[in-house]
């Protein structure tokens, strides 16, 4: 067949071969190729591990900017109430960002999810595979001589390298991914690190690089659309909602 | 034949069947070398729907290499452009020019 499939059936067949063609004595084929079929069931899981252990880290960061909406709200709402208008600003623009993350987060937590269920589902097809040539490399050594022995041998292993192959590329896949995520997590760590969702009552007075770099983020629209609402929300609600914070500002 | 999708599995299909398989496959790759994005996804996927609707699943224990062999359903249009039809891995059979 010409075309994609053409072109890509030549480069997996390739590798196929070149997985397989390795040893000349049949019985020493057939061991070979188990063991080798083994240790990439073994490589698989490990693949797995790998992406359950990015999406355990995904959801950590989640669940931790999910607080940090509650709280920026709060705050946003407490420094409206106590009429301080540009700290409830600063702590709407934070929770923007937040919450811009936390989105970008949740569909790649769905992403490695996906990922997941895929190479679960390759190793299942895999594992079957490498038990039938378990167990089709027992009869082929029992009644087969040589030359016979090292055609039907070709063909199961055949089968198998093709699965094995295609777990190749679903692990691959899932590799890309989960570094993709990895930096990702490691982007959300920074903004943590520089303070962005911090409760701003940590905060001196002065306005810091930080809600200048928030401005310019140009989350402004979004954040005079709450700002308005808030005070509509407030302002029927009457009296003004205690003090900054709660007893948690710090010293 | 025996039809593979990776990340899917193999399907058996009547051999009557190659010209249409040749067709959409064409289709995809035209598409793909045409840098039409939403060209190469639709007939890419119509390529794949057509293998599961044509072919009869083969269960896992069968231990047979396939004919043919197409690239995951979910390739994006750069990895196409980039892997599959791309000037690098694999020479072009006899493109004469």
């Amino acid at each position: 067949m010409a075309g994609m499939s053409g072109r890509f059936s030549t480069v997996v067949k390739a590798k196929i071969n070149k997985l397989l063609d390795k040893a000349e004595d049949p019985g020493e084929t057939l061991d070979y190729s188990y063991q080798a079929q083994l240790q990439n069931l073994q490589n698989v899981k490990k693949g797995i591990a790998d992406v359950v252990t990015a999406k355990k880290r995904l959801q950590m960061q989640a669940e931790k900017l999910e607080q940090s909406v509650v709280k920026l709200d709060t705050q946003a709402r407490q420094a409206l109430g106590a009429g301080k208008e540009d700290l409830a600003r600063m702590a709407l623009e934070r929770k923007t960002v937040a919450q811009t993350e936390l989105q970008t987060l949740d569909s790649q937590i769905v992403e490695l999810e996906d990922q997941q269920t895929k190479l679960t589902e390759s190793e299942q097809r895999l594992r079957t595979k490498v038990e039938a040539f378990r167990t089709k490399k027992e009869v082929i050594k029992a009644q087969y001589n040589a030359a016979e022995a090292q055609v039907r041998i070709s063909e199961a292993a055949t089968g198998v390298g093709e699965e094995m192959a295609d777990v190749g590329l679903a692990m691959q896949r899932a590799v890309d991914k989960t570094e993709q995520m990895r930096a990702r997590a490691g982007a959300v760590e920074e903004l943590e690190a520089a303070g962005t969702f911090d409760d701003i009552t940590q905060l001196g007075s002065g306005e810091d690089d930080i809600d200048r770099q928030l401005r310019e983020l140009g989350a402004s629209g979004q954040v005079d659309d709450e700002l308005a609402k808030m005070k509509a929300e407030l302002g029927t609600g009457g009296a003004p909602q205690g003090e900054l914070g709660e007893g948690k500002a710090g010293a | 034949m025996i039809v593979r999708i990776m990340g899917e599995g193999q399907f058996r299909i009547d051999d009557s069947d190659r010209d249409n398989l040749n067709e959409l496959d064409n289709a995809a790759v035209a598409a793909s070398e045409g840098g039409d994005e939403t060209a190469f996804l639709t007939t890419f996927a119509a390529l794949l729907d057509h293998v599961r609707e044509v072919g009869t699943r083969m269960a896992d224990d069968e231990l047979e290499g396939s004919d043919v062999l197409f690239p995951p359903a979910d390739t994006t249009f750069a990895e196409a452009k980039h892997e599959f039809t791309g000037e690098g891995l694999i020479p072009d059979e006899d493109q004469g020019d």
